[in-house]
């Protein structure tokens, strides 16, 4: 009993990180007043160049910066269309999700179905064995302890800093800022560009750390989860946390049933993170009120510049 | 700054500055434009995908004439061309209406799977009846299936203002696992080993070949029938121009008493039972049986199609063609040039991020201006 308490937390804050890195990025994007549906192909192409990097005897420095590297070049493109060419947020953010996803798949074929060394775990001697905690805490792989510290620098740069007050200013009303004169494209394109990074590391997380292997379609929905994530955390950092954390023990609660020796549908198991996704959507959206409260102003809608 | 500003009228949208050019927003979109802009798109994916098939050391030529050329020189090419425009012509029809109202069901994959799973199990169900009216009423329970399943979506936007964009998304992952829990347990052939397949369709049960030689079948007449309906729809009734008016402007809509909540149903069951027909399709048309993969990704294409025709009825036939054309070229590449058939989707993405692109010419201008004169 005790081991499978261990197990599930342990897990869960490792499942959560890729969504947790990918949704810090998606939160500054979306504070920044651009709704950003790409993520599902950033992603991937993250996951797919940091393992290829991996598998030709690469380090985990080097992988998880050319992760980077791809979701920072689709971001570059959705910024493009969104910024220079004033496409429709959505449709943009669908184009290039698709456009990351063939990307990741022609990245990946060499490598389909091959596994890497995962990246290894953190020792502290004593501390990591303790009993439940032991694990959980002091003994995950490096890119958790660096999620968790990206959610703090995000809290801080949105709530405490003078560039994050700009980035919410622009969210909030692009045209007042643009009067004032701020760039606004530009600070948008600081924010889409972050945004990018932040999904090609989320994606690199994933093969890098949690499942060290590379198959066509192996984001499995969740650059969309991380979409709702930031819904669902109301564009605040700390509760996308806790909601990143829930995500993480719903998708190991197929292992932990099958552990106790339920006999459920396999194929319920996998669906459950994305009708636990729908279920908590409507729940969060249920009071518009509270919504229209914490949801940037300008989210999804074109800024005309002035000249 | 003053002299500039004042140079154009209130109201008037202000000028993008690119250089030396100016871009200046049409009053209207411009006709011309609007027709160019796709075939640009066209045009532009074409470039790009020759350039990736240089990267990935393949012969261009080769590629280029393996993807869009062969599939063209054979009555079997041409028939797989058209089986695949099917599907998508239909399914874009049916997401065009909504989007033009600002409704976004990209989950239209998974209203295809389950129309597809109601036609099954009503052909399985009847499995010894050969009258006429069993593929009607398979293709009834399908799309009614698809359109419930969008229906979920619907309802949950009006009722708990959760964005259709995520759960549309959502159940189509959803409505995957439900097709592999269902074709490895309650509709698997029981005398069909371990396979995770159904029994095959009982000939009833299937759409009557069209073409000599193809495996083209009548599901494709649905496909025009669908265009016909929505063009009436879509440019001759008020329902549709309602419609269309509370996604170009919501606020005058609300005004003019056109409910959002109409829209958001409207949309969402038309985009479902669009997909859910072309499921029907699928099982009754080239597989013939229930089975893990029954579209390859036809409800994501139909998004590219939709945008690609200008979300227009008459607009979306040639898109569905171009899209099919790309479907069957990935497949003959993948033969003939040994290409990957991943090259497909990123061919489909390239074509998107072009039309967006471009689409800025048709509601904007380029427009010289003159050096400024120094200011006094």
């Amino acid at each position: 009993m005790m081991d499978s308490i261990a197990f599930l937390l342990a897990g869960t804050l490792a499942a959560a990180t890729p969504l947790l890195f990918a949704a810090m990025g998606e939160v500054v994007v979306e504070k920044s007043g651009v709704l950003n549906l790409g993520i599902e192909g950033m992603m991937a192409s993250g996951a797919a160049a940091a393992f290829v990097v991996v598998f030709h005897g690469g380090g985990s420095g080097s992988a998880l910066a050319l992760g980077a590297l791809a979701g920072l070049l689709l971001s570059c493109v959705f910024g493009l269309l969104v910024l220079t060419f004033l496409a429709h947020q959505v449709a943009a953010g669908l184009a290039v999700g698709i456009l990351g996803l063939g990307a990741s798949v022609q990245i990946g074929k060499a490598v389909e179905g091959r596994t890497i060394a995962p990246m290894p775990r953190i020792d502290l001697g004593p501390l990591s064995e303790l009993p439940v905690i032991g694990r959980a805490l002091f003994g995950q792989t490096p890119t958790v302890y660096a999620g968790l510290i990206a959610v703090a620098l995000v809290w801080w740069f949105l709530n405490r800093s003078r560039a994050g007050l700009v980035v919410r200013a622009v969210g909030e009303s692009p045209s007042a800022a643009d009067a004032i004169g701020y760039p606004v494209a530009l600070i948008r394109f600081a924010a889409i560009a972050f945004g990018g990074v932040m999904a090609g590391l989320g994606g690199a997380c994933l093969t890098l750390a949690y499942t060290p292997l590379w198959a066509d379609g192996l984001i499995a929905g969740r650059g969309w989860i991380v979409v709702a994530l930031v819904v669902f955390g109301a564009w605040r950092p700390g509760r996308i946390l806790l909601g990143a954390w829930l995500f993480g023990a719903v998708s190991l609660l197929e292992l932990a049933l099958q552990g106790v020796g339920l006999a459920i549908p396999s194929q319920l198991m996998s669906a459950l993170p994305y009708l636990v996704t729908i279920v908590v959507l409507a729940l969060i959206s249920r009071d518009p009120r509270r919504l229209r409260l914490d949801r940037p102003v300008s989210l999804g809608k074109t800024h005309v510049p002035r000249a | 700054m003053a002299s500039r500003a004042d140079a154009s009228p209130p109201g008037v949208p202000r000028p993008l500055a690119l250089g030396r050019r100016r871009l200046v927003a049409r009053v209207e979109p411009s006709r011309s434009a609007t027709l160019l802009v796709p075939v640009a798109a066209v045009l532009l994916t074409l470039l790009g995908g020759t350039v990736l098939f240089a990267l990935l050391g393949q012969s261009p030529l080769a590629a280029f004439h393996a993807f869009f050329i062969e599939p063209l020189t054979t009555r079997y090419g041409i028939g797989e061309v058209l089986l695949k425009t099917g599907p998508l012509l239909l399914i874009a029809q049916g997401l065009a209406i909504g989007f033009r109202a600002q409704v976004w069901n990209i989950g239209a994959e998974g209203q295809l799977l389950l129309g597809a799973i109601a036609a099954a199990a009503v052909a399985l169900t009847l499995a010894d009846v050969e009258s006429v009216w069993l593929l009607p009423l398979m293709m009834l329970a399908g799309t009614v299936a698809g359109a419930a399943w969008a229906g979920i979506a619907a309802w949950l936007r009006v009722r708990f203002q959760a964005s259709e964009i995520i759960v549309t998304f959502m159940l189509s992952s959803v409505a995957l696992q439900l097709l592999y829990y269902l074709v490895s347990g309650p509709l698997r052939d029981p005398m069909g080993m371990s396979f995770p397949q159904s029994a095959l369709l009982h000939d009833a049960a299937l759409f009557a070949p069209l073409l000599n030689g193809t495996r083209v079948n009548t599901s494709l007449y649905l496909a025009f029938i669908a265009t016909a309906a929505a063009w009436l729809f879509m440019q001759k009734s008020l329902p549709g121009y309602r419609l269309q008016v509370g996604g170009l402007a919501p606020a005058a809509a609300r005004y003019a008493g056109f409910a959002e909540r109409r829209a958001v149903w409207i949309g969402l069951l038309v985009g479902g039972a669009a997909a859910g027909l072309a499921g029907v399709g699928e099982v009754a048309g080239p597989l013939g049986l229930l089975q893990r993969s029954i579209s390859p990704g036809y409800g994501f294409a139909a998004i590219i199609v939709a945008f690609l025709g200008g979300l227009h009825p008459l607009g979306i036939v040639p898109a569905a063609l171009v899209m099919a054309l790309l479907y069957v070229g990935g497949d003959m590449a993948m033969v003939s040039a040994g290409l990957s058939n991943a090259s497909t989707t990123l061919l489909q993405g390239m074509l998107l991020v072009s039309y967006l692109a471009c689409s800025l010419f048709a509601t904007h201008r380029l427009v010289r201006v003159k050096p400024r004169e120094p200011h006094a």
